[in-house]
């Protein structure tokens, strides 16, 4: 398998590395740690927001690190939830004694890691509040989880609650926000191929050459059927109908759209889904205040893509609408 | 309540002797866990314990809540994944229960804060296929015999062992619901749980260390100076290796 890669066990630290110094304006690297933090972290007189995770879903989470969306993002090996000492660490580095806000992913471990670490921090007193996100509507239980898996709606809860963080809003107020988005947002994926972790250096799972897994986790863990290939509108039709389905949206409501590519995925076809998710949201009468297409919550190089809803209210279309400046995500005013 | 140095003695001695049998037991607990799991609960409890046997060493305090404190740190940071929130996050936070040192009621103290923390953590409860499985009974039969039956701490622990021992046995018929292997739903029948036998292992290996530490003395009263405070020692100690 041909990889852009030196040794495989350098690849998270090598990385940061690289992030850092494409970023020296904006992005710090905690000594010692694979915790990269906005360079003015803490900032005076705001809540901070900080997420983390398994690598190897970039630009997640460390691309949103910067003014309007996260203060500190921790990087956890390939597909491995980062150690609590490390969440620990990135926590602290963004608290400046107004609280942390915590994003969390539904995953076992990661659910755990931030967990200890809350009770690390907080044995400092440091106010600490989580929000676990668990966007994945199509299994329910999964190879890494319990309860539904969290997805490319993080990354709307990460500009919510940094927006929010950012007017000024305390630490309830914001965790509210990104409860409002949790409760509003609903995701699927397909994939197309498997992904190759650096490590094992082979393709996670087998699919045929004609086959595609839909409701496929950001892991390459299992979805919720293989189907034969279809065309890109029947995919879309697919994967916005369970979404759809989950969501249960009453007619005129206004929603944001991802189509997020899975890190192997050209634009062009994600422009090509883009353009029947859109039709598919007119067709239920609802109303598209945004769309996003790009490569948000990747999975290393798997082909395919995953499509997200999120419901909006006058709250949320504001927090969304504010200024982010983040190596991944700009929102001018 | 012995001094604190002997206290100190004493969790060293566990957290060796829980290094060790980890270590003898890697490869299977690897296999175990690669029927399962994921097949890498052997090699990160290996790793996690031999970081914490050069914790322990470069050490310099002496105050056993701070050196517990320090072994569920270390696995904390050495372990990952779930188990190392697991065992060494419940550790961490059960090691305030030897703030006024280790005797033989805070041992117990520690041994049920230990277990709460486990099930808050992981959700799983008995029968679900986990560690839990083996620690439940084990905790519950340690309490009982120092509480109601007024056993010395070291027969106190030793049916705790076999306690645990009927646990991790008991894994191997049910199904799993909780954890890695509760994805393979009935598949998972027929096969020990990994979790559960390593914290048996870590308890074979506190009570080998209590043994030898009160050898012959078995028979002193419970509330001896010396006796309860060592078993307890090496008792808390090893659920913090768990």
């Amino acid at each position: 398998m041909k990889k852009l890669i030196n040794d495989p066990s350098d690849v998270v630290d090598e990385m940061l590395e690289g992030m850092v110094s494409a970023h020296p304006e904006r992005l710090r690297r905690l000594d010692g740690t694979e915790v990269l933090v906005r360079t003015d972290a803490p900032v005076d007189g705001k809540v901070g927001v900080v997420s983390g995770g398994g690598s190897g879903h970039e630009p997640t989470h460390a691309g949103y690190l910067g003014e309007g969306m996260l203060d500190g993002a921790a990087a956890g090996e390939i597909f491995t939830s980062p150690t609590a000492d490390q969440l620990e660490a990135m926590i602290q580095a963004c608290d400046a004694g107004e609280g942390v806000l915590v994003v969390v992913k539904n995953y076992e471990g990661d659910v755990m890691n931030f967990d200890t670490a809350a009770e690390m921090v907080e044995m400092e007193d440091v106010d600490v509040r989580q929000v676990v996100v668990n966007d994945d509507v199509a299994v329910e239980d999964s190879l890494y989880t319990s309860g539904r898996r969290g997805v490319c709606g993080t990354i709307l809860v990460h500009k919510v609650a940094g927006a929010a963080a950012a007017r000024g809003d305390d630490l309830d107020q914001i965790a509210e926000h990104a409860e409002g988005v949790i409760e509003n947002v609903g995701t699927m994926g397909t994939a197309l191929t498997s992904c190759t972790t650096p490590e094992k250096g082979e393709p996670t799972f087998d699919l045929g050459e004609d086959e595609i897994e839909l409701g496929i986790g950001i892991h390459g863990e299992p979805g919720t059927e293989r189907v034969e290939q279809m065309p890109a509108d029947d995919v879309a039709d697919h994967l916005t109908e369970a979404v759809l389905d989950d969501l249960g949206l009453a007619a005129g409501t206004e929603v944001l759209t991802i189509v997020n590519g899975m890190g192997g995925t050209p634009l062009s076809e994600l422009f090509v889904v883009q353009r029947r998710v859109d039709q598919l949201i007119e067709e239920h009468d609802l109303e598209v205040w945004d769309a996003w297409v790009g490569d948000y919550m990747t999975s290393l190089d798997m082909e395919g893509c995953s499509i997200t809803v999120c419901a909006l209210d006058d709250e949320r279309k504001e927090l969304l609408a504010a200024p982010a400046d983040t190596p991944a995500l700009t929102v001018r005013e | 309540m012995v001094e604190e140095s002997i206290q100190r003695e004493a969790i060293e001695a566990a957290v060796h002797a829980v290094a060790e049998r980890i270590e003898a037991e890697k490869t299977y607990l690897t296999e175990l866990d690669s029927a399962i799991g994921d097949a890498d609960h052997g090699a990160n409890l290996h790793r996690g314990m031999q970081a914490v046997v050069e914790a322990i060493e470069d050490a310099e305090e002496t105050d056993p809540a701070a050196l517990v404190k320090l072994v569920g740190r270390t696995l904390v940071s050495e372990v990952g994944g779930a188990a190392g929130p697991l065992y060494g996050g419940s550790i961490m936070s059960a090691s305030t229960e030897f703030a006024e040192g280790i005797d033989t009621a805070s041992t117990v103290a520690f041994a049920e804060a230990y277990l709460a923390k486990v099930e808050d953590r992981g959700g799983a409860t008995v029968g679900d296929k986990t560690m839990v499985d083996a620690l439940t009974p084990a905790v519950h039969t340690y309490k009982k015999s120092i509480e109601q039956d007024e056993l010395p701490p070291l027969a106190a622990l030793a049916k705790a062992v076999d306690a645990a021992e009927r646990g991790v046995a008991f894994t191997t018929p049910i199904r799993a619901s909780k954890g890695r292997a509760s994805y393979l739903g009935w598949r998972s029948v027929g096969h020990q749980d990994p979790g559960a036998t390593s914290t048996l292992y870590c308890l074979e290996a506190i009570l080998d260390v209590a043994t030898e530490y009160l050898d012959g003395e078995i028979d002193r009263d419970a509330t001896s100076p010396t006796v309860p405070d060592e078993s307890a020692e090496a008792d808390g100690s090893p659920e913090g290796e768990e």
